[in-house]
């Protein structure tokens, strides 16, 4: 189990303002539970990753991992848990081996008692044993890197946005094997930028300027919604984005894969006026209909409407 | 006809034995946005680098903004922007010196650099940080700021290696709300992403596999031959097929 109580932590650099990064921040993950950080860069999950693995500290606030604290255990924390940093976690100019044996020597772990926990992830790799880790392709970069957390069986994950960049067939098989650990019991706590991924987490936590803007399942955060996303599409779709912002009706729209998706001001719109009006603007073969909400719908509810 | 801003017939780029790019054919619209898309791997960076007059093809014939990418690579260079994601803008530069150093590379002078990078700030919403070091913008602001940046001379065409890579889903929408209106400016938009939801902004897309082009169309058009209703299964019902045939 992960808990932080009222974490705070700001940094501070010479001649500048300090920065605060997370501000006041609770939460917990169960045992199991495959948990999602979801937030824009600059929102702070980063910080309570490093917190949480011991590399920095907060300056308010007690934070836990399996019952151990992350100020007095930390030893014993960074045995029991695995951790894939955002930007750097293998090293480029070893072969995939090499960087499997470097983090097996590093834990004093035997390789071959992890190959159970491994092997569905590594048996994709094996052909590729003796290529420099450099040389790999960026979804196989990201498994290499999750069988070197992986390596010494921690009972807990730490994964700091570990699909970036990955094309989306890779962060499919990724996700499926993150789906395949927790069923072995292993709690996980991953960042992403990508709203799918967010909806295959048991529960998700939407992160802002430090802070916590909600935190449930993706169901519940959806059924909160109620109905109030309108999809709308047409045959010019920017001059359409431009004219449904213009209407005074409108609260939001985003583009959104092949239709506009549109909040109203109020619950019950007059859509034959909001049909009417689009028409008057010369759009032509207007399709308007209610739609059912997806997380990144709540995503863009909740977060938008500030500067970022 | 439409006028073409970019054409390709059997563009071949081998490394060794290995056809990173492996005779591709097409063609862009003046004012289209085209999204080039693929798994990591599939060459789309390979290709994207020898219609920016970066590398030369192994053979086949190219056109770029009217010129020829064999015997006109470095005029090319002054006619298109190029953003990527990795590398873009400096980032121990402010915002401002950013903005002087890229307009000065496109050769831009003075009076139109002034002119040119208030307008850039203004629409950003940015004038307040034009003495900020870019490394400490959120990456949203960093990559709508390359953006504008790489078309701050008015190309014919600007070339985005995943712009959007990382971006949460409000910034990503900000940045496409700038495409959106740079296409609308005239300015033909060659794109590489990995979100399918924004293959669906593009106006035609193609599909690249193992160096080759598997599919090119536009987004109604793919998804109706493929019989689904979003880019993402098209993409994953082309990925699937490539892995069998590997």
């Amino acid at each position: 189990m992960i808990k932080a109580e009222h974490i705070s932590k700001s940094y501070v650099s010479a001649g500048h303002a300090p920065v605060k990064a997370l501000d006041d921040v609770s939460f917990s993950v169960s045992d199991g539970e495959l948990f999602g950080l979801i937030g824009p860069d600059g929102s702070g999950k980063t910080t309570m990753f490093r917190i949480l693995v011991t590399l920095i500290l907060a300056d308010k606030g007690v934070a836990s991992v399996n019952g151990m604290d992350v100020v007095k255990d930390y030893e014993k924390i960074r045995n029991s848990v695995g951790y894939m940093p955002g930007r750097f976690s293998v090293y480029q100019d070893l072969t995939v081996n090499e960087n499997i044996n470097f983090f097996a020597s590093l834990f004093g772990v035997d390789k071959e008692e992890s190959m159970p926990l491994i092997e569905d992830i590594y048996g994709s790799l094996r052909p590729f044993g003796n290529r420099l880790a450099g040389a790999l392709s960026g979804g196989m970069k990201q498994k290499l890197a999750l069988c070197c957390a992986l390596i010494h069986k921690p009972d807990v994950l730490f994964l700091d946005e570990p699909t970036t960049g990955v094309d989306p067939v890779s962060r499919k098989e990724f996700w499926q094997m993150l789906r395949n650990l927790r069923s072995n019991g292993i709690t996980i706590m991953v960042s992403t930028p990508y709203m799918d991924e967010a909806d295959m987490c048991d529960k998700i936590a939407l992160m802002q300027k430090g802070m916590i803007l909600a935190l449930d399942t993706t169901e519940n955060l959806i059924s909160q919604m109620g109905n109030q996303v309108w999809g709308v599409s047409g045959n010019n779709m920017y001059k359409l984005l431009c004219d449904v912002r213009s209407y005074r009706g409108t609260l939001r729209c985003y583009p959104f894969g092949n239709s506009h998706h549109v909040f109203f001001n109020s619950q019950e719109p007059d859509i034959s006026d909001f049909g009417n009006y689009l028409w008057g603007c010369g759009n032509e073969n207007v399709k308007i209909e209610r739609l059912e909400p997806c997380i990144e719908d709540c995503y863009l509810y909740i977060t938008d409407g500030r500067r970022i | 006809m439409e006028q073409r801003v970019i054409e390709a017939e059997h563009i071949v780029k081998k490394f060794g034995n290995f056809a990173a790019v492996d005779d591709i054919s097409f063609y862009v619209e003046k004012g289209e946005i085209f999204g080039f898309l693929g798994a990591n791997g599939a060459g789309k960076t390979t290709a994207m680098r020898m219609f920016c007059g970066l590398s030369r093809p192994s053979s086949g014939k190219g056109m770029v903004a009217g010129l020829d990418i064999w015997s006109a690579s470095e005029k090319i260079k002054s006619r298109i922007g190029y953003m990527s994601q990795k590398f873009s803008l400096y980032s121990d530069l402010t915002v401002g010196e950013n903005i002087r150093l890229f307009g000065g590379i496109y050769g831009l002078d003075e009076e139109r650099m002034k002119k040119s990078g208030d307008m850039l700030l203004k629409k950003l919403d940015m004038y307040g940080e034009k003495d900020v070091l870019v490394k400490s913008l959120p990456l949203g602001w960093k990559q709508k700021l390359a953006f504008s940046v790489s078309v701050i001379h008015d190309p014919e065409i600007v070339f985005l290696d995943e712009p959007t890579g990382g971006v949460d889903p409000v910034a990503r929408r900000q940045f496409w709300e700038l495409i959106y209106e740079a296409a609308g400016r005239g300015i033909t938009v060659f794109v590489t992403t990995h979100y399918m939801d924004e293959a669906e902004y593009c106006d035609r897309v193609s599909i690249m596999v193992a160096g080759k082009i598997v599919a090119l169309d536009t987004p109604a058009n793919l998804k109706k031959s493929y019989g689904v209703n979003a880019m993402n299964d098209v993409f994953t019902i082309i990925a699937r097929n490539a892995g069998r045939n590997e």
